[in-house]
């Protein structure tokens, strides 16, 4: 992945008098996270190679609110959305496409109450809809054979019913698709969301994660595929709590495109 | 003296339909304790959902084995109520299996033949289900909050369903009349033989022994309903229909907030300004639910009618992880906190008197309400359609936005993101770096 990658910005564009198909929002894992940034990077890569127009809001950009909305706090989740709708407003936005299922949830489903209706998609269906629309292809190539498992963010499965576009993508890489015990609306979360991402768990017995992880090997997979920055860290968390990360891999499902062999 | 038996039927129906007629009218009296929301939109979505889930029960066979025996018990308490029907109509009018009368023998043979059939299969069922919680010892039946009343409940309940049917069966092997007709005694002509030898009056002695204890237990059972977790019998059509239609994702918005957000974005607005309109007028006594009042009511319908069967409690990740919460406690907790508002509301002639307690704190721990990932999956578990996290962000809401209560890294967490934009102290201005970074 040592391309140069074209990002441009709305703010960029927006000088030029252009308007890109789709706004990429960034999400504040995938801007500031170092292993989610590889993500972001992945998807910009294949939006280059498939040659979308988009554009991302940059430093325009700010947190959606949704960890402060599940915090509790309504009154800096309505700021923090007030802003963002203000911002993407003021350029026209019409569609969207994110990596992260949580800016995707509080997006699509909660900026319209506050005056923010947009066509919210999350990677993984923008993706399945430039593959059905034959603007990307790809093969399995290293993936070819592999036993990938997807683990379903709560935010885009059973929050939003949204399972069968990463797995399409899964089984388009010549990959065998292993499901784990919990899956699709049994899903269990990885332990990050509703804002656990930033604080230390209640005591239990043992960690989300790890209970997930435990889940993930025992499916053997060679890959542990995921959907959501959060998801991404907790699970390579747990993999490395196992001593299992020289044999199980855990890919955003865009890293598993840009990287199969003859994308 | 002839019309005794009859006159004794109708004051026991009236009294047993009296009294829960009297309970209803409490439970809706509780229920509307809750903050008044507006649920009259989709209706055509909201009685596909009640038919589908209450009534057609999709969503108890997520889980093959409970949900069959559930279909089971379901089924033969649906039908059965056709020969409650018979019963009442000869309690009152003093006949004797009017459906004989009414229905051509072969019609009437196969109807009672079906309830018998059923009769069996629920039995069977019932039995298993006891097994299940008393001697196989299922993990969500033993949660700490399954101790007490809602273990004695749940056997009490498979008890008295026993009794039911063996009474139902009994009426019938023992009304000589009916099984001279051998129509319909597909269950009880095997249990005919065991009353051989007795006279012809002891015979009718027990059955109208039978009959008059299987009504009176069913009266009996109409009632019990108020007090036990078997209120889901009747709540669940109300229930599914009110259900959460929106995404699973999409928590409410809180309209009060909004106003407040927009008159500060307002760079016209006078902050000093007297309040004019009646949105600026209508200014909420508080912000999330400390106590069951400030939940609204269909958050305590969903309450009433959880029947603790604690699907919620097993797919949660909190709690399969050994943590406190368990969504099933919330909505036993809020339920059992109503219950309470309601007697002293009782006691007190019609109003509340603070009695020093509340739901959170004294029911509901701030342990388990920040232990939820609000993974949703207690919501998509239940199948009666109870949303135990929505109870859960109110009460978050409040201890966050009336007392500042959270957890001290999650305080962080809000503070980068009011100043900087992002949950982590990073700058807003770095936020593209990414891009240029290798």
């Amino acid at each position: 992945m040592n391309t140069t990658i074209q990002v441009p910005t709305m703010a960029s564009l927006f000088a030029e008098g252009k308007q890109p198909e789709v706004l990429f929002w960034v999400g504040c894992a995938g801007s500031f996270d170092d292993r989610a940034k590889k993500i972001t990077k992945a998807f910009v890569k294949i939006l280059n190679k498939a040659q979308v127009s988009f554009a991302v809001l940059g430093t325009e950009e700010s947190c959606t609110g949704d960890p402060a909305k599940r915090a509790g706090n309504e009154f800096l989740f309505q700021m923090q959305a007030a802003t963002n709708i203000e911002v993407l407003n003021g350029y026209e936005v019409k569609k969207i496409v994110t990596t992260c299922p949580h800016c995707f949830n509080t997006l699509k489903n909660e900026y319209p109450n506050l005056g923010g209706s947009y066509e919210v998609m999350h990677h993984t269906q923008f993706l399945k809809a430039l593959l059905d629309e034959g603007r990307i292809t790809m093969e399995g190539g290293q993936f070819k054979g592999k036993r990938i498992t997807f683990h379903d963010p709560c935010y885009l499965g059973r929050a939003n019913d949204v399972y069968e576009a990463p797995r399409d993508l899964i089984r388009k890489l010549d990959a065998e698709l292993v499901e784990m015990k919990s899956c699709k609306s049994r899903g269990l979360c990885c332990g990050a969301g509703g804002a656990q991402m930033f604080k230390e768990a209640e005591k239990g017995d043992k960690e989300v994660n790890i209970e997930r992880t435990e889940q993930a090997i025992e499916v053997q997979p060679d890959i542990i595929a995921a959907g959501c920055p959060f998801c991404n860290t907790m699970m390579t968390d747990g993999v490395k709590g196992k001593e299992k990360e020289s044999t199980i891999a855990v890919m955003d499902i865009a890293e598993l495109i840009a990287n199969a062999d003859d994308f | 003296m002839a019309y005794l038996p009859q006159v004794l039927f109708i004051v026991v129906l009236l009294l047993g339909i009296g009294y829960f007629v009297t309970n209803v009218k409490k439970l809706a009296r509780n229920i509307k304790l809750g903050k008044n929301i507006v649920v009259d939109d989709h209706k055509s979505q909201r009685l596909t959902n009640m038919f589908k889930i209450a009534f057609g029960q999709t969503k108890m066979v997520v889980r093959p084995v409970s949900g069959f025996l559930h279909a089971i018990v379901y089924v033969g308490f649906i039908i059965i109520n056709i020969e409650v029907l018979e019963i009442i109509i000869d309690g009152i009018f003093g006949t004797h299996r009017i459906g004989l009368s009414v229905l051509p023998e072969s019609v009437y043979g196969f109807l009672i033949g079906t309830f018998e059939v059923l009769a069996v299969l629920v039995l069977v069922a019932v039995f298993i289900f006891w097994l299940r919680r008393n001697v196989i010892k299922l993990k969500r039946f033993l949660s700490a909050e399954m101790t007490g009343w809602p273990k004695n409940d749940a056997n009490i309940i498979l008890y008295i369903e026993v009794v039911l049917m063996c009474l139902f069966l009994t009426m019938n092997a023992t009304d000589t009349a009916f099984q001279n007709l051998n129509s319909g005694n597909i269950v009880s002509q095997f249990l005919a033989p065991l009353f051989e030898g007795l006279s012809e009056n002891t015979l009718h002695g027990i059955e109208r022994v039978a009959w008059w204890l299987h009504i009176v237990g069913i009266l009996a059972f109409l009632n019990y309903l108020y007090f036990s977790k078997h209120l889901h019998i009747l709540l669940a059509f109300p229930n599914t229909y009110y259900g959460k239609l929106r995404p699973k994702g999409q928590l409410p918005n809180n309209e009060t907030v909004t106003n407040e957000v927009k008159l500060m974005m307002d760079p016209s607005a006078d902050p000093f300004a007297a309040p004019t309109g009646e949105a600026d007028a209508a200014v909420p006594d508080k912000f999330g639910a400390s106590d069951v009042m400030d939940l609204n009511w269909v958050q305590l319908l969903n309450a009433y009618t959880c029947t603790e069967c604690g699907r919620c409690t097993s797919e949660c990740p909190a709690n399969q992880t050994g943590k406190k919460l368990s969504p099933r406690k919330i909505m036993m907790d809020t339920r059992d906190r109503l219950e309470e508002v309601g007697k002293n509301i009782d006691a007190n002639k019609g109003t509340f008197v603070p009695d020093g307690k509340q739901l959170l704190g004294d029911y509901i721990t701030h342990e388990e309400l920040w232990a939820c990932t609000t993974c949703n999956a207690c919501v998509q578990a239940c199948p009666v359609s109870i949303d135990p996290l929505s109870i859960i962000m109110d009460m978050r809401q409040y201890l966050v936005m009336e007392q500042s209560a959270a957890p001290s890294d999650l305080n962080t967490m809000m503070g980068n993101i009011e100043n900087n934009g992002a949950p982590w102290p990073f700058n807003q201005q770095d936020r593209l770096n990414w891009s240029n970074e290798s």
